[in-house]
């Protein structure tokens, strides 16, 4: 069997093989489910599992096919779920924003080290990345509760006379999301700023500019495949994020990913639930297709 | 900038401590003799008794790490396979929807993944428990699995493998002989990284599930609803200890393997 070719241009049957395994694997669990989700959204809900109709039906002679667009409708025509949208698009927005205030100085920091400092530096902030996100979720809890460590210091500093409300608030969650997607946002502006060609930073300094407007000029702008990567790879998952809401924020956030949650389990509304998942995914599909166009791009 | 600046100490510093400070009252808060979460009642350990005597912790223990092995395994086969054909095979019909599938569940919102693969088994009619559950994360952790390998392997230096080919060896022969020596630090983080992650997944798990099987994180995640208790403290500082271990000893493997690529 020989699968790797010397030249690129023509696919030999070992190759074609390796290729299938794989692909055959995506395509039946990752991209055919979307179709499907799109094709249960214009189903109607029903007692019994699956608890939506089918779209065809066959009575002996005549096909019918049903479409139920209520779903669509309702979805983009009711108050809560585009509220629910907006704010999911939203909170996303300004958590990516002040991610990127504080890992630019972090990964800009690391990044001004010595060789073997940064990869113990790199270590320690993918760390908390491989470590369970709700267990991390479930940390701020136990601060920002009423009773919590948070409140019970500034209570002893004299800070605050009374126990300030923060958990199951809008703060909460945008700390419980800057916490969580912090490392996916400093580890790509890391890498940019780590291969950033440091001559051209000395040629600048050398040719006078201060150190002020070399940052701007020059490394700043070296760095911003890494930040729109940073940006991309936070953003997007935020929008639909369920557990951080869930469980630091309050009734009066709703998210989107929380919303399908609920759709889901307590209304147990399949179609529903589907319609919501593919408006959500019209939403995101411009800045998923940027962020694989600039992957791609970085990697060949 | 050869020395780090105040401002950039100042950076790391706070930086790591935002990173670390709840992590670390977690801990040691599951040390805490006191049943109240923010009162300290003395050193004890008795919040780790009453996790590994709780059957349906353990049992969710089980299903997890089970769950996260094999699709672990699964995850890092299928991504060498995927890795090889992205930096091998360069052109063939279809290779940017491939690069799509193996790109987008980096970023898909995991509601939306959780969704559609439960639509998918409902529909194929497979029976939902341990089973849909692994496929689901096999699916959601290759890509993971193959970023790290498809970086590695664009680093490896083939011309040893292309002496071995022209040398008569075929080319399957030589990758497996001359490239996956190599890469077995890469396939070692691939595995580790696919279970941790496996390991962590709430959302998905939940909706890919079926009566009877639950996962860790779906219990503790119930247990959370009601509120917070030292006992869930004291089996995250379990989940972290573990996690960690992994880490460092990956990190060992690694860095040992690269010494002795470099002195060879």
């Amino acid at each position: 069997m020989s699968f790797v070719t010397t030249t690129p241009k023509k696919v030999n049957w070992g190759g074609r093989l390796l290729i299938a395994i794989p692909y055959t694997w995506l395509l039946v669990l990752f991209l055919a489910p979307f179709a499907l989700v799109a094709v249960i959204s214009l189903s109607t809900v029903r007692l019994g599992m699956p608890p939506f109709e089918p779209l065809t039906a066959w009575d002996g002679s005549i096909l019918s096919l049903r479409l139920n667009f209520e779903n669509f409708l309702y979805v983009l025509t009711d108050d809560t779920y585009l509220l629910a949208y907006l704010t999911s698009l939203k909170v996303a927005a300004i958590s990516t924003a002040i991610m990127l205030l504080i890992a630019y100085p972090l990964a800009y920091g690391i990044a001004s080290c010595s060789p073997s400092s940064r990869s113990l530096l790199v270590f320690l902030v993918i760390v908390p990345f491989w470590s369970s996100m709700l267990i991390r979720v479930y940390s701020w809890m136990s601060i920002l509760r009423n009773d919590g460590l948070l409140n019970a210091l500034l209570l002893k500093l004299g800070l605050i006379a009374e126990p300030l409300r923060i958990l199951n608030t809008e703060t909460a969650i945008y700390i419980g999301i800057v916490y969580t997607y912090l490392p996916f946002m400093v580890l790509p502006i890391y890498s940019s700023l780590a291969s950033a060609d440091r001559t051209l930073i000395e040629a600048a300094r050398d040719l006078g500019c201060s150190r002020v407007s070399a940052f701007w000029r020059v490394t700043f702008p070296l760095s911003l495949p890494g930040v729109a990567a940073g940006c991309a790879l936070v953003f997007i998952p935020v929008v639909g994020e369920f557990v951080i809401p869930d469980l630091l924020g309050g009734a009066d956030t709703q998210m989107i990913g929380r919303a399908i949650w609920l759709e889901f389990f307590n209304n147990r509304d399949w179609p529903m639930a589907a319609a919501v998942t593919i408006v959500l995914l019209a939403l995101l599909v411009v800045p998923i297709v940027y962020f694989q166009s600039r992957q791609s791009r970085s990697r060949t | 900038m050869t020395k780090p600046s105040w401002f950039n100490r100042l950076s790391i510093l706070f930086g790591l401590a935002f990173l670390y400070l709840p992590i670390v009252v977690l801990v040691v808060y599951s040390f805490n003799g006191s049943k109240l979460v923010t009162v300290w009642g003395g050193f004890s350990t008795q919040w780790y008794a009453t996790v590994l005597n709780n059957p349906s912790i353990v049992e969710g223990a089980k299903v997890s790490f089970l769950v996260a092995a094999v699709s672990a395994t699964a995850a890092t086969i299928l991504g060498t396979l995927a890795a090889v054909v992205m930096v091998r095979l360069r052109r063939f019909r279809g290779r940017a929807l491939f690069n799509g599938m193996l790109l987008a569940p980096m970023v898909m919102p995991e509601v939306v993944m959780a969704v559609s693969m439960l639509l998918m088994f409902v529909t194929l009619g497979i029976d939902r428990g341990p089973l849909t559950i692994t496929l689901a994360h096999t699916t959601f952790t290759l890509c993971f699995a193959t970023v790290v390998l498809q970086s590695r392997l664009v680093e490896l230096d083939s011309s040893l493998e292309e002496a071995a080919r022209d040398l008569g060896c075929p080319p399957a022969r030589a990758f497996v002989s001359v490239a996956l020596p190599n890469m077995i630090p890469a396939i070692v983080s691939a595995w580790l990284l696919s279970f941790t992650l496996s390991l962590d997944d709430l959302v998905i798990s939940s909706f890919t599930t079926g009566p009877g099987a639950s996962t860790l994180p779906m219990k503790i995640y119930s247990q959370i609803k009601f509120g917070v208790t030292p006992e869930i403290n004291a089996i995250s500082t379990i989940i972290l200890g573990v996690v960690v271990l992994g880490l460092v000893g990956a990190q060992l493997v690694s860095r040992r393997s690269e010494k002795a690529e470099r002195t060879a």
